[in-house]
């Protein structure tokens, strides 16, 4: 069904979770403190690329294994321009926004020739080569990354430092983001992606050029990964190769699959019980992945649908028992 | 750069291709005939390396290492075949990189916790660690040289059993049409098995080959595992053949690029500049390189599928 | 009058397998060809050739005087050439009207647009509501298209065709997996639809074809054996031996 209905697709829970996220900066003044406010803008983060990844898997069925690279490429791109004394936070994004649509552009016209496990392959080879480009920058870090003793000004004020306005931003950007993107999803534009999904050849057929249609939406979803890398730079005042491996491009496929592809929520929602899960994990346990790894294989094996798609399932039982008793 | 240092550099990549030979051949053939994209196998490799390691450690004897690495590797491989892989073959593609992912996640996990994350070695048997006379002033290491011949032996042996045997057969028609194999009413979970084994223990033999030159810490494999990828993107899934030239080729690109790049940034660059540019542009090579076959040829070098 | 599609010396071979030989047709506005042909007579490649999912080896296809040989299947399409699958492949996820609405938006400004919500596009729906309406589909709009019957289904791609306003119409065995009476109310469709938009028909139903046709063309092993009104195709002791022969004894 159009746009998805249920609660993994209603605007209202993205809504509810937006403004809970708002209350973070309060609770955190009771617990958790800055420890908790700096976890949940990271989350926050992830949830801007996660969200953009799900345009390729959810909507154009385009499984990108490269999507990390885009977000270390914004946070390279701002990396380099502090270091090289540009502090004008807008002009930072442009440059972050022209870096990771060429990038896109080009990688994506020649990942999109190709279909399948190709294409899984070749946006991880294209990945793996920025990581490595990132690593063999000596005079920035090399594979060590390098620290961004200041950060950008937003109009002249610190609304993208750590310590200032910047969980706002992030939470503002997040917002536009998830709003845009659901919008998107119901737009021509989207569904023109959906069908391709399903039957490329048919819609070819109807006279739509599928090539196009996904190569514009390798680009939107690369440029809303690097402004993520742009907020993520700015979040942890560093930048390494570590950001665009492609073990990081499979936690947001992680984040996508497990919170429900193609729907309005389940990235946003993925990438919040992800970095719950992780940080639970790893508090308990240092080893955290001996257990986190074969959670992830008995989901793929016996639990599918995701979380927006749990929850859909646990409101409809919901509603049919309140229905039922009335 | 003077002929013996391109000699150098030219032996460099053939052992280097070789070993991608070793990686990518099981690879290929794994998802050539079963259409499984294993992200693990890059782990059956790291396996192969830390298991020459230990049985060293154990027998005191490489050989001995060997002897012991790889068939305790291809039982490995057979297990997780077994336990998970064997579950993800009539899945789509999304689901298999998402297993294979959190195979990876546990086993570089587990390695860490059995061996400690820094690097191990093993040291060469003394008949190995001698170097090798090739003309005069070119000193090579003869255990390259030796893992060169067994690489191309490998790789002769493998193209002889896909050509010429029976499982060689099967394999070719189930990576050119998988449908008739089933239809000829061959057991085709004991053929993926056999695939899948076989493949895990070259992984293994390469991780045990280059364990001594190498060093050996957890996640060895993963990238190792992406310029595998490149290789049988390159060569045309599914096949041996394309897997070798391109293994070969991708091992020299980069072997020769990394020597090459930064000197010819000079011709068109100042020093620093060149410097700067060069070390990242030769990283990106094998990617540019792939690009550039794949701009030409959608379908890699040697199509096995699909192809007249 | 001239033609609206026009082949001419099209041929294709596989390897050594000659799948098309020189085929020469036209397709005449406000007519029904149809090709006819014993099955691997290279019916679904020569069709698949004018709709551009195979390239020629050699010869022109032009439309609307137009040569559209190296045209991409989606350029074909904008140009107007309509086409209709052996296999229904409508989006089964959407609705039927979604589906419609889908073709026609190929034909209406662009669809790029990455904002407002399609579903509430009023004069795209209109335009799909019309065409499901031609169709006698109107009152299963909100159904998914998965949920139709096989006569509903092929309704629907019908629609799909026509709200681009084609200038010719390729259908691909529309009878296939209909049932009698399903395939008798298509063909009295197809018969006043063929007055608008003319069609080039492949079919195995001899009584559609005899039906509908106001030419009719017999491939055999890729070449065209006989060519003209239907009365003296199946008069031609040829044809008749080639493909009619088997039907009828």
């Amino acid at each position: 069904m159009e746009g998805g209905k249920g609660a993994g697709g209603s605007a209202a829970l993205g809504f509810g979770l937006l403004v809970a996220l708002a209350l973070v900066p309060l609770l955190s003044q009771v617990w958790g403190g800055t420890y908790l406010t700096s976890l949940v803008m990271q989350a926050m983060i992830l949830a801007i690329a996660a969200i953009a990844l799900d345009i390729l898997i959810g909507h154009a069925g385009l499984v990108s294994f490269g999507h990390a690279a885009f977000v270390g490429l914004g946070a390279y791109v701002t990396g380099i321009a502090i270091t090289e004394g540009l502090t004008d936070g807008m002009a930072i994004l442009a440059l972050v926004v022209l870096a990771s649509a060429a990038f896109a552009a080009v990688t994506g016209a020649i990942s999109l020739r190709t279909s399948g496990v190709y294409f899984i392959m070749i946006t991880l080879a294209f990945g793996q080569m920025l990581f490595f480009a990132f690593g063999a920058l000596a005079q920035y870090g090399g594979d060590d990354g390098m620290t961004l003793w200041e950060t950008s000004t937003l109009f002249g004020t610190d609304a993208l430092q750590a310590g200032g306005g910047l969980f706002w931003v992030v939470l503002a950007t997040l917002a536009l983001v998830w709003g845009f993107v659901g919008r998107l999803a119901v737009s021509r534009f989207g569904r023109v992606l959906r069908a391709a999904k399903e039957a490329p050849v048919r819609v070819a057929c109807m006279g739509f050029s599928v090539f196009r249609f996904r190569l514009v939406a390798y680009v939107v979803a690369g440029v809303i990964a690097g402004v993520a890398g742009f907020l993520l730079a700015h979040q942890a005042e560093f930048v390494s190769p570590a950001a665009a491996a492609w073990q990081r491009s499979g936690d947001l496929i992680i984040m996508v699959v497990l919170g429900g592809m193609g729907t309005r929520n389940g990235p946003l929602l993925g990438a919040l019980v992800f970095l719950g899960v992780e940080v639970t994990l790893s508090h308990l346990l240092e080893a955290w992945r001996l257990v986190f790894g074969p959670l992830l294989i008995l989901v793929v094996l016996f639990a599918r649908g995701g979380l927006a798609g749990g929850l859909d399932w646990a409101v409809d039982r919901w509603r049919t028992r309140v229905q039922a008793r009335a | 750069m003077s002929t013996t240092l391109l000699l150098i550099q030219l032996l460099n990549g053939l052992q280097f291709g070789v070993l991608l030979f070793l990686i990518a051949a099981g690879l290929t053939l794994v998802f050539g005939v079963m259409g499984f994209i294993n992200l693990a196998h890059g782990v059956q490799y790291m396996i192969g390396a830390y298991l020459t390691v230990a049985f060293a450690e154990l027998t005191g004897n490489f050989f001995g290492a060997l002897a012991l690495a790889l068939p305790t590797a291809l039982l490995l491989g057979l297990a997780l075949e077994f336990l998970i892989f064997r579950h993800l073959y009539d899945r789509d593609h999304l689901d298999q990189v998402l297993a294979t992912f959190g195979v990876i996640l546990f086993v570089n996990e587990a390695v860490k916790v059995i061996w400690g994350p820094s690097p191990l070695i093993v040291e060469l048997p003394e008949a190995l660690s001698a170097t090798f006379q090739i003309t005069e002033g070119l000193l090579y290491p003869v255990y390259r040289i030796v893992l060169i011949g067994v690489g191309l032996v490998v790789a002769a042996i493998l193209w002889l059993v896909v050509q010429r045997t029976r499982v060689g057969m099967l394999i070719r028609a189930g990576a050119t049409n998988p449908e008739i194999v089933s239809a000829l009413g061959v057991d085709i979970r004991r053929l993926f098995t056999i695939v899948f084994g076989f493949g895990a223990m070259l992984a293994g033999f390469a991780g045990a080959l280059a364990a001594p030159i190498f060093s050996v810490e957890p996640n060895m494999g993963d990238d190792l595992l992406i310029v595998a990828f490149v290789v049988i993107i390159i060569g045309g899934i599914g096949s041996i053949r394309g897997a070798f030239i391109a293994a070969v080729l991708v091992g020299l690109v980069d072997t020769l690029g990394r020597s090459v790049v930064t000197d010819a940034m000079r011709l068109v660059f100042d020093a620093s500049a060149a410097n700067q540019i060069g070390p990242a542009l030769a990283s990106m090579l094998v990617y540019v390189f792939m690009a550039g076959v794949l701009f030409f040829r959608p379908t890699g070098l040697f199509p096995a599928r699909g192809s007249a | 009058m001239s033609a609206v599609l026009e082949i001419s010396g099209l041929a294709k071979r596989f390897g050594s397998l000659v799948v098309t030989e020189d085929v020469s047709l036209t397709l005449e506005p406000r007519e029904c060809h149809a090709l006819i042909g014993p099955n691997g007579a290279g019916k679904t490649t020569l069709m698949q050739q004018v709709s551009g999912l195979l390239a020629p080896d050699a010869g022109t296809i032009r439309l609307d005087g137009r040569d559209i040989t190296e045209a991409s299947v989606a350029e074909r399409a904008r140009a107007g050439l309509g086409r209709c699958f052996q296999i229904s492949a409508v989006i089964p996820e959407f609705s039927a009207l979604e589906n419609v609405a889908l073709a026609a938006q190929a034909h209406d400004g662009t669809s790029f647009r990455f904002f407002s919500a399609a579903a509430e596009d009023e004069a795209l729906n209109a335009r799909a509501m019309a065409a499901l309406d031609l169709l006698e589909l109107a009152d299963r709009a909100a159904v998914r298209a998965g949920a139709l019957s096989h006569g509903e289904r092929r309704l629907l791609e019908l629609a799909m065709a026509l709200v681009g306003e084609p200038h010719a119409l390729l259908l691909d065995e529309p009878m296939a997996g209909l049932g009698r009476a399903e395939s008798l109310a298509l063909t009295e469709t197809l018969a006043e639809l063929k007055t608008e938009v003319p069609l080039l028909l492949v079919e195995h139903d001899m009584e559609a074809v005899f039906a509908l046709a106001d030419r009719v063309s017999v491939l055999v092993y890729g070449r065209v054996l006989a060519s003209g009104p239907p009365d003296s195709v199946r008069a031609d002791p040829q044809a008749r031996a080639a493909y009619l022969g088997e039907d009828v004894a």
